[in-house]
């Protein structure tokens, strides 16, 4: 990659990930640098790999060739699970929260640090997590409705409680994909605003093609059309170069 | 579990009148409340597998089967004179004690056995399977075919199963001569002690943070995994369970009937449990235990009446549940208990007020 991106240490790296399904190439000899603590968005047209791009980070699609390392570590082709307890945490496209449980169960589920089967039998969660658990309901927004089952919530609350497990793993990294499906114009700035509030903490990679929400997040932006990398740089960069427009924008004003 | 209402208490009062049941009925109306509470403390296990964790099992049968014939192989040898086999072994002509009876001399290993072998079997059947992310009809399938070859291997084995008449004619259990009115009250108490022993264990599980995993898992088990949690083992705890309080019931079962049989142990037994379930209520432990009971009585009274009639009308009680009553008769209850308490709160209004 030509982006001087090498400088600060980086928290993931793709390196030449190609995923083949059945002779089709989802993703061809993709590579991508994420910096701790920041922003970034990936956008693409449908299909253009970004979903399967986290299903490979997360250990749901195993990569045919190349690599990712996580903090220094090769985690490429790890079961899911291990996978998360190194600290990366995806929100899929259509909300997955947990219908029959309230929302602040939900959070607590995703709070919990010791995830052994052994430790599970006992009573209400630990200090600290239930702490935790109420800071994060403030922040997305659903104090007032933490004892309100999940399959109750509005569908912009489902997204915010799910981006809300995702960040009470206190993952280094999160992965959202689509979060402000289905949302409406205030829905989605207050998404943006929700997501401004993690950086530092988490770095954080959006995959949405709302252009609308892509300026109003800002930050740097990959390009990815037919499972290859395309381009990266500023919204404004991404916005002007006539190679994307052709693939992405262009198709997109029609 | 939210029963915030009048009925908070009325759990007291049902004890109560469950423990002084043997001075209300006839001997053998208790003989009969015996045998259900039994089935019972299975259906209490199937809350668990299939309420909490959403687990449809269709083999309970083959557990209910490992604790019956546990304690039926203790009992036949117990009586035994020194030297001699049980009846039928003589009759087909069998010359020694197959090696599986012999730890069945013992009535203290024949108690572990009712314990440990159902947990080792179904926690090794269970971690193979939920291992290998097999589900839903498929596991259910599978264990129904294990339901079909335990009944097939029972039958087959006549000479040293009893085959298809099973294990039956006991006289003592632990030194305590069997159908005298004192055994049949004493039986009656220690099948309501494990029952609620069973019962209270349950609720405090599904109170735990393991219960709260289990019901995660029902309903998004890939959201659960991308958590960071191993589900399996979750999942196998509960089965093993589930399997260990089938095999408690059918040890006590077999002590009030005096005969356990591959009848109990096959395909369509393990459907009636299911059923059993089903009609009570398969998200509450009291839905499933009146469930158990209130199958079983009806069992009772029609097959007496009109014996070819019971599979009809058990296959109209499931059609009937499935399609009105997906909660069973415990859902209808507490959708009863909540209409009486808010009357008019109009849908909706709350969703606006959270904007």
């Amino acid at each position: 990659m030509t982006m001087a991106t090498a400088t600060a240490d980086p928290i993931l790296k793709v390196d030449g990930i190609t995923v083949d399904f059945d002779g089709f190439k989802a993703i061809d000899n993709f590579s991508m640098t994420l910096e701790r603590g920041q922003l970034r968005v990936l956008i693409g047209p449908n299909g253009a790999g970004k979903s399967t791009l986290c299903d490979t980070i997360i250990g749901r699609v195993h990569s045919a060739s190349g690599s990712v390392t996580f903090n220094g570590e090769n985690i490429t082709n790890k079961p899911e699970f291990e996978i998360v307890r190194r600290g990366i945490c995806r929100k899929f496209q259509t909300p997955g929260v947990l219908p029959s449980l309230t929302v602040r169960d939900n959070l607590a589920v995703a709070a919990q640090r010791d995830r052994r089967w052994w430790t599970a039998f006992q009573i209400g969660a630990k200090a600290a997590e239930a702490r935790k658990v109420e800071d994060i309901l403030e922040q997305i927004g659903l104090t007032e409705r933490a004892d309100t089952l999940a399959a109750d919530l509005a569908h912009g609350e489902k997204q915010w409680l799910e981006i809300g497990m995702v960040v009470a793993t206190e993952a280094d990294l999160l992965l959202l994909d689509e979060p402000t499906a289905g949302m409406g114009p205030n829905e989605t700035s207050k998404t943006a605003k929700l997501i401004h509030s993690l950086l530092g903490k988490h770095a954080v990679l959006v995959i949405d093609h709302d252009m609308t929400f892509v300026e109003e997040l800002g930050g740097k932006v990959t390009v990815m059309h037919q499972g290859k990398f395309l381009k990266q740089g500023s919204v404004a960069e991404v916005r002007a170069d006539p190679e994307v427009a052709a693939v992405y924008l262009g198709r997109a004003k029609e | 579990m939210t029963k915030s209402s009048p009925f908070r208490h009325a759990w007291i009062l049902v004890l109560i009148v469950a423990v002084l049941a043997p001075m209300l009925v006839s001997s053998y109306n208790l003989n009969l409340l015996g045998r259900f509470l039994s089935m019972a403390i299975l259906a209490v296990g199937i809350v668990l597998i299939w309420g909490e964790a959403g687990i449809l099992t269709l083999g309970q049968g083959v557990f209910f089967g490992l604790g019956g014939y546990s304690i039926a192989m203790y009992l036949k040898l117990s009586t035994l004179p020194e030297g001699s086999l049980p009846d039928f072994m003589e009759w087909s002509g069998v010359m020694a004690l197959p090696w599986f009876w012999w730890p069945f001399k013992s009535g203290l290993l024949a108690l572990l056995a009712i314990i440990l072998v159902p947990a080792v079997f179904a926690g090794i059947f269970a971690w193979a399977m939920f291992r290998r992310r097999i589900a839903g009809v498929y596991f259910a399938l599978i264990t129904q075919a294990v339901a079909l070859t335990f009944a097939t291997l029972l039958t087959s084995q006549q000479s040293t199963t009893g085959g298809y008449n099973g294990l039956t004619g006991f006289t003592e259990a632990f030194g305590m001569p069997l159908g005298t009115d004192q055994a049949n009250r004493t039986l009656y108490w220690i099948t309501l002690a494990v029952l609620v022993a069973v019962f209270a264990g349950s609720k405090w599980l599904m109170a735990t943070r393991y219960g709260t995993l289990l019901r995660a898992t029902r309903d998004g088990e890939n959201r659960v995994r991308f958590l960071g949690y191993n589900t399996t083992p979750y999942k196998v705890v509960a089965f093993m369970l589930a399997a260990v309080f089938a095999s408690l019931g059918g040890a006590l079962f077999t002590l009030h009937a005096g005969v356990v049989s591959p009848a109990f142990v096959g395909v369509v037994p393990s459907i009636e449990m299911i059923v059993w379930v089903a009609v009570g209520g398969r998200k509450s432990l009291w839905g499933a235990v009146a469930g158990a009971l209130i199958v079983n009585f009806a069992k009772d009274i029609i097959s007496s009446a009109l014996p070819e009639a019971w599979l009809y009308v058990l296959g109209l009680i499931f059609i009937l549940v499935v399609t009105y009553l997906p909660n069973g008769l415990a859902g209808l209850v507490e959708d009863l208990l909540a209409k009486s308490r808010r009357p008019a709160a109009p849908e909706g209004a709350l969703v606006e007020e959270g904007k």
